[in-house]
C-alpha cells in the first residue's frame, strides 16, 4: 500500500503507543505523544525505547510529507537509527519534528529532534536511514 | 553470606517489565549469561509498522533492545543501579517474521565509573540469523531518586 495522498498516516505501533500529530510546521508535522504509563521507564520518566518510537515516527512523517510534496508514491523500510539522549523526559507530553536532510532515489537521510516544553532544547536527536523503494503493483 | 549473585535478570525481569514501557510491549525473560541478557518481545498486531507491510515496527526493536541493554548492564554490575541510554543504534538487517516473537539479546562488554558499553542483536528464533544488530552507551546517573527495590536485594 501507498502511502500517496495519505501523508498524516500513523502505523499501527505509532496509533497504539498514543503518538499523534500535534501540528504542521512549514509543511513539516509535528509528533507527539503524552505522558502515561505506556511510554514510562524509570518513575516519571519516559523509556528511551518510548522516546526513540516517536523520534522514528517524527521521522516518517518527515518524509512521507516530502515524498507527497514531490508527488512520489514509495514503501519506507528502515535501515537504521542512531538516537541520541540529550536529557530525561519528564512526565509531560513531548514533541518530535524531523528533517529530510536528503532524499535520493532509494534512500532517504533523516534527522530529528524531539522536545518537551523548548522546542529549542532537545531532550533526544536521532539520525535515520531508509529504504525508499518502488511500490509493489 | 551467600555466593548468590546479587541481580539476577530472570527474577528481576517480570518484576522490571511488569509496568510501563516494557510492561505494554510485554516483554518477558528469556535467557542471560554473565554480561548478557536476552528478552523476548512476543508478537503483536499493534505494533506494525508501515501499513500493508505485515512487518514490526521498528520502534518496538529499539525499546527491547534497550530494556535487554539495561539487564546486561545489571547483570555485568552485579547490581541494581540507575542508568540512562546516552546513545543508542541500531541496524535494521532484515525485517522480522510476520507471527514470530522478536527475542533482543545484548551483552555489556564494559563498564567504567561512569559508563557502560553494550553490543547486540534482535533475532526471530535463530541468533545466527539477526534482524538487528545494536551498540550503545549508558551513563550512571548516580544519586537518583529510583526508590525501587528489586527481588534479591
Amino acid at each position: 500500500m501507498s502511502d500517496k495522498g495519505n501523508p498524516d498516516a500513523l502505523t499501527p505501533y505509532a496509533r497504539s503507543l498514543g503518538i499523534e500529530l500535534s501540528g504542521m510546521e512549514d509543511g513539516v508535522p509535528v509528533m507527539s505523544v503524552a505522558f502515561d504509563e505506556a511510554v514510562e521507564g524509570r518513575p516519571e520518566h519516559y523509556h528511551g525505547g518510548a522516546t526513540g518510537g516517536l523520534l522514528e515516527t517524527a521521522g516518517y512523517a518527515a518524509l512521507r510529507a516530502e515524498l507527497a510534496k514531490r508527488d512520489r508514491e514509495a514503501l519506507l523500510k528502515p535501515i537504521n537509527i542512531t538516537v541520541q539522549y540529550l536529557s530525561a523526559g519528564k512526565s509531560r507530553t513531548s514533541y518530535a519534528k524531523g528533517r529530510v536532510t536528503k532524499l535520493g532515489r532509494r534512500s532517504a537521510n533523516l534527522t530529528v529532534e524531539a522536545w518537551q516544553d523548548d522546542p529549542s532544547r532537545p531532550i533526544a536527536t536521532a539520525v535515520m536511514n531508509v529504504l525508499v523503494a518502488e511500490p509493489k503493483d | 553470606m551467600t555466593d548468590k549473585p546479587a541481580f539476577d535478570p530472570k527474577t528481576a525481569t517480570p518484576f522490571l517489565t511488569s509496568r510501563g514501557h516494557s510492561g505494554w510491549l510485554g516483554l518477558r525473560y528469556s535467557d542471560h549469561g554473565d554480561d548478557w541478557v536476552e528478552l523476548e518481545l512476543p508478537w503483536r498486531e499493534d505494533l506494525l509498522g508501515e501499513d500493508g507491510q505485515r512487518v514490526l515496527a521498528s520502534g518496538p526493536i529499539l525499546s527491547l533492545m534497550d530494556m535487554a541493554s539495561g539487564l546486561a548492564i545489571w547483570k555485568a554490575m552485579d547490581r541494581f543501579e540507575p542508568i540512562a541510554t546516552l546513545d543508542l543504534r541500531v541496524d535494521y538487517v532484515r525485517p522480522a517474521r510476520e507471527g514470530s516473537p522478536v527475542f533482543g539479546r545484548s551483552q555489556c562488554y564494559r563498564v567504567t565509573r561512569s559508563a557502560a558499553f553494550v553490543r547486540g542483536l534482535a533475532h526471530d528464533g535463530d541468533a545466527s540469523d539477526p534482524v538487528a544488530h545494536i551498540q550503545a552507551v549508558f551513563m550512571k546517573i548516580g544519586q537518583s531518586t529510583d526508590k525501587r527495590e528489586l527481588p534479591g536485594e
